[in-house]
Formats: structure tokens, sequence, C-alpha cells
């Protein structure tokens, strides 16, 4: 079912599970990632995907009372390790959430620089910050107005500013939560085709919902769906034009096809 | 955790743990204030009514009548007038009253108490004296409670100006408990042929009574502790009298007044206890008030 | 009847201000806010040491209530379910309760008994003692108030809790906790019980804590209950200028209310 080798692996789990309390929302996934390649993550509502998405970067440790068993290996090693910083394994693995969250008090430049800089000087620091808003198709649109509020950006903008926020940490692994679930069709084409060219420099995992998305945008798709007990399980996951013309798993077939969900 | 995480959640501990020792160190502190009094009297205290510094002789009955009294009166002039408000802003007000008359009665609740008591001492007792206090004596003077020499300060004046204190405290939760009584409610009343008053009072407001006696319980509390207002305009006389134009005294204000010129330790130690008594009265009533609100509007409030 | 009581609720309010204005404004000069007063008989003088004393207490009591307010009020947003938590909100409600001059007690058994000297500190104290319960229960819900997804933002980024914390979740709750502080210091301008006997106000110009000092509402206090009219024509001077200052702190605090109201509708 993998449709990732060995040394293509940046990212990848080992029988992982996630809890909000007593509750499992994922069981046992096995997946593995490709290097700079986009993978999507799709399944009807309550599948589990997002929460997937937030153990990746240690994200869903946050929420009460919630925890995961398994393992999470990133360039092979786990980062649920008990001498690993959750700080850093987050600088390596950045987040893109799914309303935009632009930090309201800082400027659009500010906001961008926000990861902290990493010993590099101003100038450095600033050519970066100039780099993410390129890589993000927001240079053109925000560049006479750096030091101004980001809220005044429409959410289209916003969401490429967030792009850009995570993308000047130069993470290695860029994860995208339904990235323009938010965003009218024009403002979500932009970021579909951004993130293409993204992935020359990252590995992307997007999860999304609409299935068209996944189909257009990435080069592997996993799909996930939950069990009588609500728990969200990997049904299937291969190369984006397989899955969609030849799925294995009868589920994925009826899930495509829209039989359901 | 990072050393930087472990530094800041301890700063954050820290901060928390001196708000909390701070608040436990303030009664005892009272407690063992209070100690060589509650020693030496024990619960007679209570119902003793000598206040004889001089002989080291001390009951707090006077000032238990006196603050009681002048809170009574305070909480039924204020519960009339503030429900009665409430009704009118939460129900019958058009925008363009209504949000100028909140913000009206919601600045009463800033002046300071020193300014209270300032009018009251200048304007209010004087009226009193000259006028509201024959003209009650003319109507109700056979009864005890208007009996009596007309001072002007007196436990009346204590009253009138507790209850202006603590009407925008009745009126501002008052008006947000019926506020938040859902409209089926009134429509079922009006469906039914009533005028919007008597859905006022027959439907709105005994839905809201919980809520509203739970504003006036936290509006007593205040009252019970208001100091300076009261010692300006309450006559300062520790003497149980039944008529409402006699002077009087309070808990607060004894404290006020005499805590400075208290020699003996013992006396100090009697101030302190009634502090301490006064912490106890208004920690009973406030978390009164408070379950009586919380029940009916289940979030936080003032 | 309801409009009746209403207005007459909102009428007593005008008729104290009237007065407060008509008597006090003949007192209110230049002179009145920057003299010290006068010995009884001879005119003039004013309320000067008493200004400066109120803005020394004052300022002292909220340099130590904002820290103590503020960590706590970030304890409860954080960590907010539990026994520990839940036993902090009832001790910060217990402590709204408390009458001011049985915290005067507190302030006087603490800062004035051990050092037989009242002093300015301990006025401060008091007042500080006064503000926290707002500031901790305004800057609990001012930082809850933060969207959660601002602060996982901040996190996914890599910033450590305190960085995340300091620099995006207090600066985006700061109008909202800067109206508390606003209202918490109107709260204290204007008490007076606890001074008495922990300031204790003085005759002259003082700026050293650990002495007594002047304060207005205790001076407005003292002139008010004195039997000489010109130090009583004072007290109407000295209560005008507390509620021109208690009046602009409310209205500031609502301006400032109605800026966070519209920094969180994005």
């Amino acid at each position: 079912m993998s449709a990732v080798s060995g040394t293509e692996e940046i990212l990848a789990t080992d029988n992982l599970s996630a809890y909000y309390g007593p509750r499992k929302a994922v069981g046992n996934v096995s997946m593995a990632f490709r290097r700079k390649a986009v993978t999507a993550l799709i399944g009807p509502s309550g599948c589990g995907k997002t929460t997937l998405l937030r153990c990746f970067n240690r994200i869903h440790e946050l929420s009460f009372d919630a925890r995961v068993e398994g393992r999470v290996l990133l360039e092979s090693q786990d980062i649920y390790a008990g001498d690993v910083d959750p700080m850093a394994i987050r600088r390596r693995i950045g987040m893109v959430f799914q309303r935009p969250n632009p930090f309201p008090t800082l400027s659009i430049m500010d906001n961008t620089m926000a990861y902290g800089g990493r010993g590099l000087n101003s100038r450095q620091r600033i050519e970066t910050a100039e780099r993410a808003l390129h890589a993000a198709a927001l240079w053109d649109e925000v560049k006479d107005k750096l030091r101004s509020s980001p809220l005044r950006l429409s959410g289209g903008q916003q969401q490429r500013l967030c792009i850009a926020r995570a993308v000047a940490a130069e993470p290695e692994v860029l994860l995208m939560d339904e990235p323009t679930a938010s965003l009218d069709p024009i403002a979500t084409a932009v970021i579909e085709e951004l993130m293409s060219s993204l992935a020359e420099k990252f590995t992307i995992v997007a999860v999304t919902h609409n299935m068209q998305q996944a189909a257009r945008v990435s080069d592997v798709t996993a799909f996930m769906l939950a069990d009588e007990t609500g728990t969200g399980r990997l049904i299937e996951v291969d190369d984006t034009a397989k899955l969609f013309t030849k799925p294995s798993d009868r589920r994925t077939e009826d899930y495509i096809t829209g039989r359901f969900g | 955790m990072s050393p930087v995480d472990r530094g800041f959640a301890a700063i954050v501990y820290g901060g928390s743990i001196l708000f909390a020792l701070l608040i436990v160190g303030l009664f005892v502190e009272l407690v063992l204030g209070s100690w060589p009094s509650i020693a030496a009297f024990g619960p007679s205290f209570i119902w003793k009514s000598a206040w004889d510094p001089s002989t080291s002789k001390f009951g707090a009955l006077p000032m238990i009548y006196g603050t009681v009294v002048t809170s009574f009166i305070a909480i039924v002039l204020a519960a009339f007038v503030g429900i009665m408000a409430a009704v009118f802003l939460a129900d019958f007000a058009p925008r363009w009253l209504g949000t100028p008359l909140s913000f009206l009665i919601e600045l009463l609740a800033a002046v300071p108490s020193v300014v209270y008591g300032l009018w009251g001492l200048f304007v209010l007792a004087p009226f009193v004296r000259t006028a509201i206090g024959p003209a009650l004596q003319h109507a109700l003077g056979w009864t005890p409670l208007f009996s009596g020499p007309i001072y002007g300060v007196g436990l009346l004046t204590g009253g009138i100006i507790l209850a202006l204190m603590i009407v925008p405290t009745v009126t501002a939760i008052s008006r947000d408990v019926i506020a938040a009584i859902p409209r089926d409610l009134r429509e079922a009343s009006t469906a039914l042929g009533t005028t919007k008053w008597e859905t006022a009072m027959r439907v709105v407001l005994p839905a809201a009574r919980i809520g509203i006696f739970g504003a006036c319980v936290l509006a007593l509390g205040r009252a019970l502790g208001e100091t300076i207002a009261v010692t300006m305009v309450i006559g300062n006389r520790p003497e149980i009298s039944a008529s409402l134009f006699a002077p009087s005294y309070t808990l607060a204000s004894v404290i006020a007044n005499e805590f400075t010129e208290a020699t003996t330790s013992i006396y100090i130690s009697a101030l302190i206890e009634l502090g301490l008594i006064l912490f106890f009265v208004s920690m009973i009533v406030n978390g009164l008030a408070r379950l009586m609100i919380w029940s009916v509007r289940g979030s936080e409030l003032t | 009847m309801a409009l009746g009581c209403a207005a007459l609720a909102a009428g007593a309010l005008l008729i104290i201000l009237g007065y407060v204005v008509v008597q006090g404004i003949g007192a209110v000069n230049w002179t009145f806010l920057t003299q010290l007063p006068h010995p009884v008989g001879v005119p003039g003088g004013g309320v000067g040491n008493g200004i400066l004393g109120s803005l020394i207490i004052i300022g002292i009591a909220t340099a130590m209530a904002i820290p103590i307010g503020l960590l706590t009020g970030i304890y409860l947003a954080l960590f907010g379910r539990g026994p520990v938590p839940e036993a902090l909100r009832f001790l910060s409600d217990v402590l709204s309760g408390v009458p001011s001059i049985a915290i005067g007690l507190f302030a006087y058994a603490v800062l004035v008994a051990p050092f037989k000297h009242f002093s300015a500190f301990s006025a401060s104290f008091a007042f500080m003692m006064l503000m926290l319960p707002l500031l901790v229960r305004t800057s609990e819900q001012a930082i809850r108030s933060v969207p959660q997804t601002v602060r996982e933002g901040a996190l996914a980024l890599g910033m450590s809790n305190f960085r995340a914390t300091v620099r995006i979740v207090i600066p985006t709750a700061m109008p909202a906790i800067i109206t508390a502080l606003l209202l918490a210091i109107a709260r204290v301008t204007g008490e007076t019980a606890p001074l008495l006997f922990t300031a204790f106000g003085s005759q002259f110009w003082e700026t050293n804590p650990s002495n007594p000092m002047a304060e207005l509402s205790l001076q407005v206090f003292t002139y008010a209950i004195s039997p000489y009219p010109s130090w009583q024509a004072q007290a109407w001077g000295g209560a005008l200028v507390l509620i021109v200052a208690v009046f602009v702190l409310s209205l500031g605090a609502r301006l400032m209310l109605s800026r966070a109201m519209r920094g969180l509708n994005r």
C-alpha cells in the first residue's frame, strides 16, 4: 500500500494513534511521506485527518487531555522520543492553518520574521523574509505596505502571509490544514498553484476535504475513514493518479465516486 | 521543557502563589490581631452593647445594629428603585434613552465614597433635618421608628446614602438578568393579551427572581462594608435606639473613627475583631450572591 | 413608574455632580492645585501635596498590582481547569468582597505596626489588594479571548510558551488588559478608608514612600468633617478634582474597551 520507499521518506509514522482523553481519534496509522512531494490527506469529516496532521508537529498534544502512541519519524528519528524538544521539531515541520491567523499586533514584515531569526543578523533576516514573501506569491501585493497591519489584507492574502511566515523558517516539511477552506475560488486557485512551486523546496502534507483539489495538486494521496468506533483509520495511500482512477479499496472507490461523504 | 519555558513557568507560578498568599495572609492577620479580643470577650462580644474604651469594655452590638439597620434601609430603597429601573432599561426604554440612562447610572458607581459622604453631610443631612424628617414624623411619628429629635445625621440618612451607592449594582445586574430571560416567555404572555407592564411584572420578574435576588444580596454585601460615606453621616454614637433619626454607629465607621486613637492593645484588638466580623459577613453574603447569580446566568459577573 | 425610578437614579447622579461642580468650582484654581494646606484662619492654600501623594501612592500600587495580577491571570488562562485554578478564582472572589477598611487593617498589621510608622507604602499595599481581583479576572478573560489559533500559530513556528505568550498572546490581549487597569485605578482613586491608618496624611510635601503622606481623598474627608467653613469649601474643591479624575479614567476605559472589541472582530 506504500507509495514511498526507504530513502525517499522524509517523514513516516509507525503505528501512530492519537487520543483525546479516552477517545481514540486516530488508530494505528503507518505511512511514509515522499520527499519534496505534495501528499494529500483526504476523507470525510471526522475521519481524523486533521488530528493526524497535528501529530506531525506535536501540536496535537497541546489540546486538553490529548496524547499520542506510536512513533513519528523525521529523517528516521522519532520526534516523540523522551529527549526531543517539541520546539525544535516545530521549527523543522511548519504549519499553515485552516483559517488565516496572522499575528494581529505585528506588521506584515514582522509576521514574516516571527519565527525568530535563528542567529541570522538583521539584514539576513530581512532577506529571508523577502524571499519568503516572494515564494508565497505575495511580495508584489505587499511590498509597499510591509509595515502595515496584516488585518487589512484580504483572506487569501492573509493566508499567503501565513504561508510566507511558515516558509521563512525554512522547515523541512510544511503541513497544511485545509489551507483554502475559508477562501474564495480565485484565492484558492492562487494557493493551489503555490503548492506546486513550494514543493520544489519543501515536502508538503496537505489535508483537504476537496477531492478535486487533491487530484489537482498532489503527487500522493492518502484516504482515511472513521471506523465503527469513530476511530480514524488509513484505508489506502497511493500515487494520486492511480488512487483516483484505479483505487485498490472498495471504500476509497465509494468515496471518490461520491457514493457517500 | 526548555530552560526559558521552565523559567517562565516558575515566574507565573510564583506570581500566582504570591497572590494566594496575600489573601490567606489577610485572613490570618485579621485572626491574629483579633485573638486577644476574642480570648478576652468570647462570643459575648457580639451581643454586649457597652463600648467603653476607658474601662476596656467592648461589645459590638450597637455597631452590628447600626450596620444592619442602615444596610436594610439601603437595600429596601435600592431594590425597589433599582429593580424598577432595570425593568425599564431592559424592556421599555428605547435605545436613545436607555443607553445614556444606563451610562449615567453606571457612573453613579464610580463616584468616590468620600464625595458621597461630603454631599450627604452638607446637602442630604440638612434636607433630612428640615424636610424629609419632619414630613415623616408628621405622617408616621406615632411609631417609635420616626420619633425623637431629628438631627439630620443618623440611621436614616446613612441608609439613604448607602442606597444611592448600591443602586447601580442592583440596576446593572438585574438589567442583565432580565434581558437574559428568553423572548419566548414574553411573547407567550403578550399572546395572551397582557400589557407590556403586566408581562414585566407577572412573567419576566418572577422568572428572573433568583438572579435579581442575587443582585440585591451582592449590593447588600457592598453596603455592609461601606465605610467613609456612612461615617460622615451616621452621627458616630455607639447607642441602640429605635428611632431612625437617631445617630448610630456601624462596624466599619467605628474602625475608621477610632483606630488611630486606640491606645490600649485590647482596644486595637477589639477593633480588629470588628474587622474580622466584617470579613466573614462579607464573605458569606458575597458567596451567596454569586451562587444565586451564577445559577441564573451561568457565567462570570462583576 | 419604572421610568420614574430610572430617572430618579440617573437624576441623583446629576444632582450630586451638580452640587460638587457648583460648590467646588469656586475653590479650584491653580493655587489650590499646587499649594500646601494653610493653617486654619490663613486664607488660601491648597491640596497640592494631596494630589502628589495620590499620584505616588496609586502609582506604586499599580506597579505592584500589575505583575501579580497579570501573572495570576496568565496562570488561570493557560492552566484553566482543575482544583488549583478554581481555588485561586475563589480566593479572588473572596478578596473582591472584603471591605476596604478590613484590607486597611491588614496593611496596618503587616506594614505599619511592625515598623511603628505610618507610610505611603502601606497605603499602596492596601490599594494593590483592592486592585488585584479586577486585574486577575480581566486579564484571564482577555488572554482567553485571544483566539486559540493565534496561540497555536505562534507555537507551530517553534516559539517557546514564554515567547508565544509574551510576544504574541499578551499584546493581542493588551487593549482589554489596559481597560481593566484603568478601571482598577479608577476604583482606588477616591478610596479613603484604608488610608486612615496607613498613609495617615501629612501637611507637607512628601515623596518618600516610607513616610506618612497626604492623599487627596483623605484630605477631602478631613476637611469635610472639620468645623471650618474655609476648609469645607476646599473639601468641595477636592471632591471636584476627584470626580474629574475618576470620570476621565472611566471614559478612557470605555474607549479602550471599544477598541478591544474592534480588535477581536476580524
